[in-house]
């Protein structure tokens, strides 16, 4: 088996775009301790976990068609999974990740089988009422801060090495990264991701070829929440906090908006779509400020017209408008 | 005094009940003739308790609160059909929500500029500040006004929906818009009017709703939330559906918040069943919109069967 499941063109704009940023972000560390700049170390972790869980949630919405407005639910889940554990003590991010994973397995396989009964504006909405019932879940979890949400005392420790130093953090969310990309390249490409791609462009095509596209799309569901809920185990060792917020149906949002700015249906385009939406909401506020400083806080309009603004003119997203001959 | 207070209760369940199917009746028809998800439809409604609140502490008339509410909601309406969405509604839903979520951040920063970020009081008008007394429990007459105010408004969408022609048009353009373009009808004219009139009612709901809740930045948000589960309950398009949805989720929502707490305590400890009551009420409405679309997936009023599509 080959390591690329397709030949790369190097001469595409895409890839050359993806390998620039990856290489930029390889070196970001370096380059942030060189001009002691460290927030953005940080800034760009936050990043990297908003990519990750993007590109989680592309793996549905992208190459599937199923337009999830509660994947955030799956992100509090990871992030509520290691701050239990470590207001009891258990601080080895082993078991964090163990007790992350198969919980969110287990919720999205329900989750999934009952929404995935519905299509279109109907599983928009019955995600986003599953994500409703988590996050209020969450506030009703007094013991655990309820709505205020419970800080994290220690980051996790994987054995030999544990994250508490911002850099080994920032590394492991960009690997996360990495891995996430690969293996949903392999799997968009692979004869499962052919399916999957093929039940969003023609559902009723792909059952009368004979391929049961409900099984397809669950495992799908599941792969992507398990994406999230990584994230979310990254997102609680950033913040050294959980709260129901990281699952209000906002960021749900700010989620699809993630991939739809990088690219639906590409693989990089999540990487995009994060960097640019998270960059913006932290430039904005200084820009302003040069221009008009009694309106420093109002960037958010801005925003929301730039958002407005791309989903009017960019059909393909940014990453997607790139030329290229692969997803 | 339990029966009184579930009473009550049940009325401040029928308020909120019209107060989502204002919301829900404009949505539910943008939707049904348009394919044209709207998530900015909560600023509307933000807009039109500004609107009210500033027409109101300036001229100290409700009276042209109301008219400030559902003639400056509709208009920004108006508007934004014409100018902003036109190209929008023919692209796939995902470009609808992204381009109207966009819309809601601009909407609340807008506000927030141009009002500042601290809630706006708006106060009950003078004529119905009073409470009235109903089977020997008192309740305030602001609260009954709007819920009879509901009602009128709904049933005046029936006939408008049902007995006119514009109303026939509408019923149509649902059913086949490019049909009724074909028989010389401008359905374009036909959706701006669509658009406005949903616009309006958002603003009708939100000056209404001005003095019970607080006016401030992201007013919206949760009553959109609450306003797609009620369409999504009643059916995509249905009037009928989204007024019954309406009710339904109106009275379960609040009698839930009120008696869930004390019904908790009969199983758990006091303390912990005041601190996860409300929130587990609040989950209601979610997991009882989650059994409908499990069960039916059109929602309970499909609007084959009722007026529109």
């Amino acid at each position: 088996m080959k390591f690329f499941p397709q030949p790369i063109v190097w001469s595409s704009p895409r890839t050359v775009t993806a390998i620039v940023v990856l290489a930029l972000l390889a070196m970001l560390p370096i380059i942030a301790a060189a001009f002691d700049a460290s927030y953005y170390v940080s800034l760009t972790t936050r990043i990297l976990i908003y990519a990750l869980a993007a590109i989680g949630l592309n793996l549905i919405l992208g190459f599937g068609g199923m337009v999830s407005l509660g994947h955030a639910m799956y992100v509090l889940l990871g992030a509520y999974a290691v701050a239990i554990p470590a207001s009891h003590g258990v601080t080895s991010g082993f078991t964090q990740l163990a007790i992350a994973i198969s919980s969110t397995a287990l919720l999205a396989a329900g989750v999934g089988a009952v929404s995935l009964r519905t299509t279109g504006i109907a599983f928009i909405m019955i995600t986003l009422a599953f994500a409703q019932m988590l996050f209020f879940g969450a506030v009703s979890l007094k013991d655990y801060g309820g709505d205020d949400g419970l800080t994290v005392a220690a980051r996790s420790s994987f054995g030999a090495f544990d994250l508490s130093n911002n850099v080994t953090l920032y590394y492991a969310a960009f690997i996360a990264v990495l891995v996430a990309l690969y293996l949903s390249w392999r799997a968009v490409l692979s004869p499962f991701g052919l399916v999957l791609r093929g039940s969003k462009a023609n559902a009723r095509r792909a059952i009368a070829l004979g391929h049961p596209i409900f099984q397809y799309q669950l495992v799908a569901y599941i792969a992507s929440a398990v994406v999230c809920a990584v994230a979310g185990v990254l997102l609680a060792n950033l913040t050294l906090f959980a709260s129901p917020s990281y699952g209000a149906w906002t960021v749900s949002g700010e989620l699809i908006v993630i991939v739809i700015l990088g690219g639906l249906g590409t693989v990089f385009g999540p990487v995009v779509g994060a960097i640019i939406l998270l960059a913006l909401e932290e430039a904005l506020p200084t820009l302003i400020e040069h221009v008009l400083p009694d309106y420093k806080s109002n960037w958010m309009l801005l925003l929301g017209l730039f958002i407005f603004v791309v989903a009017l003119v960019l059909k393909h997203g940014v990453f997607g408008s790139l030329k290229s001959r692969s997803p | 005094m339990t029966t009184q207070l579930a009473l009550s209760q049940l009325l401040n369940g029928l308020q909120l009940g019209v107060l989502l199917f204002l919301l829900a009746a404009g949505l539910t028809l943008v939707f049904g003739i348009m394919s044209f998800v709207n998530l900015a439809h909560g600023s509307l409604y933000m807009l039109g308790a500004y609107f009210g609140a500033a027409a109101f502490t300036h001229t100290e008339s409700f009276l042209l609160a109301l008219v400030a509410a559902v003639v400056g909601a509709g208009i920004v309406g108006l508007l934004l059909d014409r100018f902003a969405l036109t190209t929008l509604y023919q692209r796939d839903h995902l470009d609808q929500v992204l381009a109207t979520f966009g819309l809601i951040l601009f909407f609340n920063e807008l506000i927030r500029i141009i009002w500042g970020p601290s809630s706006v009081f708006m106060q009950v008008p003078q004529a119905l500040s009073s409470t009235v007394d109903i089977f020997g429990f008192t309740y305030p007459s602001y609260r009954l006004a709007i819920i009879g105010a509901g009602i009128a408004v709904a049933l005046g969408l029936y006939l408008l929906i049902q007995k006119t022609r514009v109303g026939m048009l509408i019923r149509a353009g649902a059913t086949n818009a490019n049909m009724v373009a074909a028989l010389g009808i401008n359905i374009k004219w036909l959706n701006t009017l669509v658009f406005a009139l949903g616009a309006a009612l958002a603003g009708l709901a939100g000056v209404m709703a001005g003095p019970i809740v607080s006016v401030q930045p992201g007013m919206g948000e949760p009553v959109l939330i609450l306003t797609l589960v009620v369409i999504i309950i009643g059916g995509l398009g249905s009037i009928r559906g989204a007024f019954l949805a309406a009710l339904i989720v109106g009275v379960v929502d609040t009698l839930g918040r009120a008696f869930m707490p004390t019904l908790m305590r009969t199983l758990f400890e006091r303390s912990t069943a005041d601190a996860a009551g409300p929130a587990l009420a609040s989950m209601l409405i979610y997991l009882f919109m989650a059994v409908v679309l499990a069960v039916k997936p059109q929602g309970l009023f499909p609007a084959s069967t009722s007026v529109t599509r």
